[in-house]
């Protein structure tokens, strides 16, 4: 059951039942997104862990139960207020044919304008920052489908930095993002995250989990089987409950945090 | 007061009152905008001072302030302005619903003609003039009736927690389709006169519109543009898929409901007041961005050119063959062609 | 360790392919039914009419021709109907397998994606500025346009910045559809003979048509087929993907062309003899798939059998309908079929979309 403490963090799920259309995903599910802590999310393949990230994000709403941000059901805020505390990288977004990679970093700056008001000072610098801090400052006067697939989820990454929100919410973003950049954008969390800022990112990669994560809560089947520190919750155990997979635990020699070996599977004959 | 226009990858940024009013322009489309709105502007003055009765221009400009001969006043006040100014106001009204449709849609060939309004339009007018026989406004009326209907069916059909654009154009297209077969039913059965003055009443006519018409088209517009324009925004970031919307604080469903009553009205209005007229809605918009190099679908330049190219066209139907009047619609009709030759030659250029 | 997969397990290709009819005896069996219910529901359309005649007297005009009224009907006017009522069911619904299946959109249709209204624009301009009348003359004409119209869909709904998904293919057939039908009607607006004359066709209608004019229009449906049949194996492949197939070693390009052709003839034959009639393309294949099951060669046979059941059941619909009077067949068919596209539309899991 929760406890109390939970409540003290800015953003958690209370006894949650969602899922999609007549399909439930997770039942009374209560975790909290822990303040200040890089959290990351990891599962096997729908475990639930995107359903869990929508319904803290507002997109999903919960059948049972609620999602409490500030102290208040999310659902009760009008959406431009949340927008301003809790930003979002969705899995799929669709670029507006033709916009250049300003405009569309641009366009996070939304919840912090109004019909008036559609330009600031702050918005530009919160703009032009966002592009620095994913490095496609030299992209910005290009045409976002012109660029690669890594560029490209730089630009969204960039979107939401933009929109300057103390609670950062990422479901795969390492999606297209070759291993160079990978490293790069977890490093970039991990700065946000030392900044101030709460980042919960839905991860397929443990051991970028283990290395880079403070909080780690792992899922299956729509449930949250484990939580906490990697290095505390990290064990062959949870793996192989969590994905089904046997593996060695080493300490990983430059972090000193958990490093996932697997044993491989059984092998396979296919011929006779 | 206003502080500098500064240019910056993100336009020239303007403001006034010490940052209480702020924002940024895009100079080409600024300057796109206002040369659309100057040919639809000449295009204008030209249909005032042409046609059976030839009035010098500096007569059109007395009689536009009342200062001109009682008989020139008639000819351009009475007879003429109304026709040029709604081929302008409507052709904007077409251009910006058609913004609307293709923006909601995320399709650029999302447009109202072809997703099941302007069939049901007629559906309703070819009710009231071979059922019930009424008058000009009576089937100005049922054309109206019948658009709402239809969009409303169409919205119905297509809902499904939500509309996704792919689904209202396929429901769109079918609706269109029975209403379609429908009208064919009905043009079978009517008598050959009556079926014939039907079809034109399709083919869309500014022909004979007065100072009332122009008067209550005015009014309407001037209730939906600005509605659309608080829109702008909320329906920019729209594109960019309905998560991505929400989570910058969009409320997605509720937006799109708006701005399809909003299009829907747009389109009603130009139906109601000279007839179904195609194709503006389609091509105005892709024009624009075109032209304007702009990102996705916007409002105010999709407007402008609609102005720009239903002020032609009417100009056209006037003049290209007179003395006998085309309807409005069939030049419209041939810009769709145009535009499809275009994007061939366009297509296999890129390849 | 844990299972190790062994000989006993080895992968079985199953005889079962998805369809109702899960095996290939079962699929000839089911082609052999709706051959016979075609036989019924052709011979239902020699009996229907404004004069309902008995089976019996039906049967025996034909075989038994004596100079009676009833005879007369069913032979002057209900066999060539009839007749048309096949080809031209036969010819759309294939014209609509092949679209679907080179375009892997399930929406394709001739009557959607505008190559009815080409064929249609076609023949009017022959009809309204060049005098020309008889099918013997026009057919040129129909198919003329419909070749044109096809490849410039193809250009704009597959192959350019448009393309991507099959809702653009649509759109783009359905705009220039658009353009094209608007075009002729107006061109028949010219002239009130023409467009009296051409209202009633324009709804798309299985009357009209001489034993001539089907000698002319059914020779060119018949090569359609076999060019169809021709490219059937070739399709299986192109349905997993253009790369795929060219993989497998099937030359997309030629198949493209011989689709595009046998296309061309299907739908610009059935237009020039009965009118723009839509959705029979649509649905057909649709219904010949869900029995039948993905193999191309059965979707084939089986809409060849399917396309003119419907047409003639649609027909037959249009005559009881408002009777003495008669609903024209291309209407009926738009009544059946867009409900069927809307519903297609609202398919939870819309493949290909």
């Amino acid at each position: 059951m929760m406890d109390d403490s939970v409540h003290k963090n800015r953003l958690y799920a209370e006894d949650v039942t969602i899922g999609y259309d007549r399909r439930v995903i997770s039942t009374g599910l209560s975790v909290a997104i822990p303040d200040g802590a890089f959290t990351v999310i990891v599962g096997a393949n729908a475990c639930g862990k995107s359903t869990l990230l929508r319904a803290l994000a507002r997109l999903l709403k919960p059948s049972a139960g609620r999602v409490v941000l500030d102290g208040k059901t999310i659902a009760d805020y009008p959406a431009r207020e949340v927008a301003r505390r809790l930003g979002l990288l969705p899995q799929s977004s669709i670029a507006p044919d033709g916009i250049t990679v300003a405009d569309l970093v641009a366009r996070g700056r939304y919840p912090h304008q109004s019909f008036l008001q559609q330009w600031s000072d702050a918005d530009e610098s919160a703009v032009i920052e966002a592009m620095a801090a994913t490095r496609i400052t030299e992209l910005s006067h290009r045409a976002v489908d012109e660029l690669s697939g890594g560029q490209r989820q730089r630009v969204w990454i960039a979107m939401v930095l933009a929109q300057q929100t103390p609670i950062l919410l990422l479901d795969e973003p390492t999606t297209y993002l070759d291993i160079t950049h990978q490293i790069e954008l977890m490093e970039l969390l991990s700065a946000l995250n030392r900044d101030g800022k709460t980042v919960t990112a839905v991860l397929h990669d443990l051991n970028q989990a283990c290395r880079y994560g403070t909080h780690l809560i792992a899922m299956r089947d729509g449930a949250v089987i484990a939580e906490g520190a990697p290095r505390d919750i990290v064990t062959a155990e949870l793996v192989e409950a969590v994905f089904g997979l046997s593996c060695v635990i080493i300490d990983d020699p430059i972090a000193h945090t958990p490093l996932v070996i697997p044993r491989g599977l059984p092998a396979m004959s296919i011929t006779s | 007061m206003s502080a500098p226009a500064q240019a910056s990858v993100f336009g020239y940024r303007v403001s006034a009152f010490g940052g209480k009013l702020s924002g940024r322009l895009d100079l080409r489309s600024v300057a796109v905008c206002s040369v659309l709105l100057g040919i639809a502007l000449v295009i204008g003055l030209l249909s005032l001072a042409s046609g059976d009765y030839a009035v010098p221009l500096g007569d059109v400009l007395k009689a536009l302030v009342g200062q001109a001969e009682p008989s020139v006043q008639m000819v351009v006040v009475e007879w003429r302005l109304p026709r040029a100014a709604l081929a302008s106001l409507l052709g904007a009204a077409l251009g910006l619903s058609g913004a609307i449709f293709q923006s909601i849609t995320r399709n650029p060939l999302g447009s109202p003609d072809i997703i099941g309004f302007e069939a049901g339009a007629y559906s309703g007018a070819l009710l009231v003039m071979v059922a019930l026989g009424g008058g000009t406004l009576t089937v100005a009326f049922g054309a109206l009736l019948g658009g709402l209907l239809s969009a409303a069916l169409v919205y119905g059909l297509a809902w499904r927690r939500g509309v996704q654009g792919f689904r209202l154009i396929i429901v769109g297209i079918g609706v269109s389709a029975m209403l379609t077969a429908f009208n064919k039913f009905m043009l079978l059965r009517a008598q050959l006169e009556v079926a014939m003055s039907a079809a034109m009443w399709d083919a869309g006519t500014l022909n004979g519109l007065g100072l009332d018409r122009l008067a209550l088209a005015g009014m309407i517009l001037l209730m939906l543009v600005p509605a659309c324009l608080l829109l702008a925004r909320p329906m920019a970031q729209l594109e960019m898929g309905d998560d991505a919307a929400r989570v910058l604080g969009v409320a997605a469903e509720r937006t799109r409901i708006l701005l399809l009553v909003l299009g829907v009205a747009l389109i009603a209005t130009v139906t109601a007041t000279a007839g179904p007229i195609g194709f503006v809605a389609l091509v105005a918009p892709q024009l624009a961005r075109r032209l304007t190099r702009s990102a996705g679908v916007a409002m105010i330049p999709a407007a402008a050119m609609g102005a720009a190219l239903l002020s032609a066209a009417d100009y056209l139907a006037q003049h290209a063959f007179a003395p006998t009047q085309l309807p409005v619609g069939v030049v419209t009709i041939s810009l769709g062609g145009l535009y499809f030759a275009w994007l061939l030659v366009a297509e296999a250029r890129r390849q | 360790m844990s299972d190790i997969i062994t000989s006993q397990q080895s992968v079985r290709v199953s005889a079962k392919r998805p369809g109702l009819a899960e095996t290939n005896a079962r699929r000839w069996f089911w082609l052999v039914v709706l051959v016979l219910v075609l036989l019924a529901v052709a011979l239902a359309s020699l009996m229907i009419g404004s004069r309902d005649i008995g089976a019996r007297t039906a049967l025996d005009a034909l075989f038994a021709y004596d100079d009676s009224d009833e005879h007369a009907i069913v032979r002057a006017l209900r066999l060539p109907r009839t007749i048309l009522g096949v080809g031209v069911g036969v010819a759309l619904g294939m014209a609509g397998a092949l679209m679907q299946a080179l375009t892997r959109n399930p929406l394709a249709d001739p009557g959607l994606l505008g190559v009815n209204a080409g064929a249609y624009f076609a023949v009017v301009l022959g009809v309204s500025l060049f005098g020309l009348s008889g099918i013997g003359s026009y057919i040129w004409f129909a198919l003329a346009g419909a070749i044109v119209t096809t490849i410039v869909v193809y250009v704009v709904g597959v192959v350019g910045r448009f393309s991507g998904t099959p809702v653009r293919l649509t759109l783009a057939g359905v705009a220039i559809g658009a353009v094209l039908s608007g075009v002729s009607a107006g061109i028949t607006l010219l002239d009130p003979t023409s467009f009296d004359r051409l209202r009633q066709w324009s709804a798309g209608s299985l009357v009209g048509q001489t034993d001539a004019g089907l000698l002319v229009v059914l020779p060119f449906i018949a090569c359609g087929l076999v060019a169809a049949f021709l490219v059937a194996r070739p399709l299986n492949a192109i349905a997993l993907g253009d790369d795929l197939a060219l993989a497998v070693g099937v030359s997309v390009k030629r198949t493209r062309i011989v689709v595009i052709a046998a296309t061309t003839l299907l739908a610009g034959a059935a237009t020039a003899a009965a009118g723009p009639i839509g959705f029979v393309g649509l649905m057909v294949p649709h219904l010949a798939r869900w029995i039948g099951g993905t193999d191309q060669r059965w979707i084939f046979a089986y809409t060849m059998v399917l396309g003119p059941i419907l047409l003639l059941v649609a027909d037959i619909a249009g005559r009881l309908v408002m009777r003495p009077a008669e609903l024209q067949v291309g209407i009926v068919t738009a009544f059946i079929g867009a409900p069927v596209l809307i519903a297609l539309a609202r398919r939870r899991k819309v493949s290909g979309l």
